[in-house]
């Protein structure tokens, strides 16, 4: 059995992580899970046709961890999922920087794979973080917030 | 008293990151305290005319119609873009 606590399954930090040290977390002393699904998001060179130089992460403290953890306590909910760990990364970032981290252990690959998305998915649509980007368009640099996505609603509401 | 916070977008067009308000004796919904958030001058009416802003109370996201009480975090803020 995982005996994770919430706390340590949810980390928002201004530095990076590393992929095998969380993985190795994820495995542990867990010899009933037999699946790992693992998620890594990260910047990418280019918005809507703009150059990014580089992303500002905005959060709200308190906030963020609870709404994280409320996904958490859903997506074990629905699915036979051992172990789950999120990390976002908040503050200024750079093009090819890793920002956000999902890993779902299970028993079989497909609640893991099912609750990795989910969680993501949620993510993305209910955890209180905004992106600011800083762009150079034509020579111009300028900084803007960006916008949510219809898209990414679509998703999450699949799930419901 | 209920403190009110404002993030990303909404904060810099406010050029406010958080205010108190005094919690009289009329019962107050989310809804209310945008009503009087935007009564204060032309630019907070105009923010808050945005109806994509999203609302939050004591770290869980609400609607207009949740009740506010004395000790209450209010959060307001755009539509998130986390991941």
């Amino acid at each position: 059995m995982s005996n994770h606590s919430h706390l340590n399954e949810i980390s928002i930090q201004a530095a990076d992580f590393n992929l095998a040290d969380e993985v190795f977390l994820l495995e542990k002393h867990n010899v009933i899970d037999g699946a790992i699904v693992t998620f890594t998001g990260r910047v990418r060179n280019h918005n809507n046709g703009n150059s990014v130089t580089t992303l500002t992460l905005e959060h709200y403290p308190g906030m963020t961890e609870k709404s994280l953890a409320k996904i958490i306590i859903q997506a074990k909910e629905r699915w036979d999922i051992g172990r789950v760990k999120v990390i976002h990364r908040i503050g200024e970032l750079s093009i090819g920087d890793q920002i956000v981290f999902v890993g779902v252990t299970s028993k079989h690959r497909q609640d893991a794979f099912a609750a990795n998305e989910f969680i993501m998915d949620y993510l993305k649509v209910k955890a209180p973080f905004w992106k600011k980007e800083k762009v150079i368009d034509a020579g111009q640099a300028s900084e803007n917030w960006l916008a949510a996505k219809n898209s990414d609603t679509d998703k999450a509401e699949l799930w419901s | 008293m209920i403190k009110i916070v404002f993030f990303a977008a909404l904060r810099e067009q406010l050029n406010c990151a958080k205010l108190s308000l005094a919690a009289d004796d009329n019962t107050k919904t989310v809804n209310d305290i945008k009503q009087l958030l935007s009564d204060k001058n032309e630019r907070w009416q105009q923010t808050f005319s945005n109806t994509s802003l999203l609302s939050a109370v004591n770290y869980d996201m609400v609607d207009g119609s949740h009740l506010v009480k004395s000790g209450d975090e209010v959060a307001f803020f755009p539509p998130v873009t986390g991941g």
